[in-house]
């Protein structure tokens, strides 16, 4: 059949072939998984259980339930995020949803959008299939990965319509400061940029609390947050996310939602109300728990002569291989069994480096270390140095 | 205090862990590590480091009773003294005193169950104090120490994914 234009111009996601390289053999440990490796806290599944049970199959409003919105704009105030219920919280399908809504929403043809690199591999896409122009602002190892406005201008950005900014970031792990977020949000209120912030792993961080981009000074009006259940609850399979921002950016998004996907899965959102009732003391374990495996890994690998810097939040390392990380990668699994993704995946800044993640439990990172100490082993011209 | 709770919190989990891997895990230098645990023991914060067992599947199984258990106290003897005894016997695996319509749960384990009942009723009932027992078997255990003794839920994550 003929397909469109668009749908043919959009490339293969460079994961793909990593994925297929994988499952072709069973002895492989995976460290390319970027979702939690914890099935969602109980109460939550147990939640949506009781929400099947009671026969609550049935669409809710465009925006989401009530008692979600609200319980959702409460708990944002831990970041200083405040956002009424009634006006400016949407409830997406996922993350990804409230993330494609917002380019809808905000991107006219031929705009450009700023995406810092490495990031997130859906952005451009999505960017693009919103009829933007996707500007890569690359990132570096130097700054451990965080944006400054130097970086920013250097590329073109001034230039730019919308700029979107993922902190913590995947795949680097990079958090950005109170302060490193200022100087990006002076230099988004002096070109007039206004920002999509994807803040999916604000939970888990592990250094200091997240900070946001949209509670620095004059950043609010010009500022969509997306978040979700995805990673703080371990439930991306569920598919519930959701948009906080200005009432008319909102209500932009929500129009297109309301025809495009008419309203978020019930069973989620019944799901959702309860893990943010009472699974806080989950959330913690399992932060803790990253935490702790967050350290292990860092440690082994900076021991073996990966260099790898302190990453601040989600569950990603980001070591460096120099080289050919795409090279690296293919080597790594061919001889030893083990997954990753090469960072190039993610865009200008992040060749010769591998995304790790350790959202994997701690017996197998620690083979895994160890199957890479020893592929490094037998070539000591791939440490970082 | 801090460094003994992250360290706690390492073995509370998996007791097998080496020195290294806890200082690696918690971000203490490995002399830290050690001078925490020698505080946790000395503390009496932690008593020992054992596995969690399903008898129910280990060779030559063993058997497991929660006996509950009254008594009643005089003036020379207190729930301490009466815990102290029932306690000393081997077969005592633990040993609580409890709210509610008894004052002990014991938890015995023996070889089988006739090794349980003996127990019960020729060291623990005939003691002066003890004036009920009533003894339960443990037909099948689900979970212990917190771990699932069924089998995990399978990783049915896909191998590499954003």
């Amino acid at each position: 059949m003929r397909t469109a234009e668009r749908a043919r111009h959009l490339p293969e996601s460079g994961i793909r072939k990593f994925f297929e390289l994988a499952e072709s053999r069973d002895d492989v440990i995976s460290l390319g998984v970027g979702e939690p490796d914890f099935s969602a806290p109980w109460a939550a599944r147990n939640a949506a259980i009781g929400a099947l049970e009671r026969g609550r199959t049935s669409y809710t409003s465009n925006r989401g339930m009530a008692p979600l919105r609200a319980a959702v704009a409460d708990h944002h105030e831990r970041y200083d995020q405040r956002y009424d219920p009634e006006t400016e919280v949407l409830i997406t399908t996922g993350a990804s949803e409230a993330v494609d809504l917002a380019f809808r929403a905000l991107v006219d043809p031929g705009d450009v959008v700023a995406l810092h690199e490495p990031t997130y591999i859906s952005y451009a896409p999505g960017v693009e299939l919103a009829g933007g122009e996707p500007l890569a602002v690359p990132t570096d190892a130097a700054d451990d990965f965080a944006l400054t406005p130097e970086r920013l201008e250097a590329a073109g950005a001034a230039d730019a319509d919308l700029l979107v900014c993922c902190y913590p970031n995947n795949p680097t792990g990079a958090t950005m400061s109170d302060d490193q977020l200022a100087d990006v949000a002076a230099f988004c209120r002096s070109n007039d940029l206004r920002v999509v912030a994807d803040e999916i792993y604000a939970a888990l961080t592990y250094e200091r609390d997240h900070a946001s981009i949209a509670t620095q000074p004059g950043m609010r009006e010009r500022t969509v947050v997306v978040n979700g259940f995805s990673k703080a609850y371990a439930m991306t399979g569920l598919r519930l996310g959701y948009a906080l921002g200005p009432a008319s950016a909102i209500d932009a998004m929500n129009r297109i939602h309301q025809y495009t996907m008419l309203s978020a899965p019930t069973t989620a959102q019944h799901a959702a109300v309860e893990a943010l009732r009472s699974c806080e003391e989950e959330v913690t374990r399992m932060v803790d728990e990253y935490n702790r495996r967050r350290r292990l890994v860092v440690s082994r690998f900076n021991e073996m002569g990966l260099d790898t810097f302190e990453p601040g939040g989600a569950f990603y390392a980001f070591p460096r291989c120099g080289g050919d990380d795409e090279a690296f990668a293919e080597a790594l699994l061919e001889s030893q069994g083990v997954a990753v993704v090469p960072g190039s995946v993610f865009g200008a800044g992040g060749e010769g480096h591998l995304r790790v993640s350790y959202a994997t439990s701690m017996r197998e990172l620690k083979e895994a270390t160890d199957r890479i100490e020893a592929f490094l082993e037998e070539r000591p011209m791939l440490r970082s140095d | 205090m801090e460094a003994e709770r992250e360290v706690l919190d390492v073995l509370a989990r998996n007791a097998r862990e080496d020195i290294a891997d806890i200082a690696a895990q918690t971000g203490l230098d490995a002399d830290t590590v050690e001078t925490a645990i020698e505080s946790l023991e000395s503390d009496g914060i932690v008593h020992g480091y054992q596995a969690v067992v399903d008898w129910d599947r280990a060779p030559d199984g063993k058997i497991r009773a929660i006996a509950e258990i009254n008594v009643e106290l005089d003036r020379e003897t207190g729930y301490e003294q009466v815990a102290d005894r029932i306690a000393r016997f081997p077969a005592v695996d633990a040993l609580h005193l409890v709210s509610g319509d008894y004052d002990f749960a014991v938890e015995v384990l023996g070889g089988s169950m006739h090794d349980v009942s003996e127990f019960i009723s020729e060291q623990v009932a005939p003691m002066p104090e003890v004036t009920q027992t009533v003894t339960h078997y443990i037909m099948e255990t689900y979970k212990d120490g917190g771990v699932r003794f069924a089998d995990g839920d399978d990783d049915d994550r896909l191998s590499v994914s954003p």
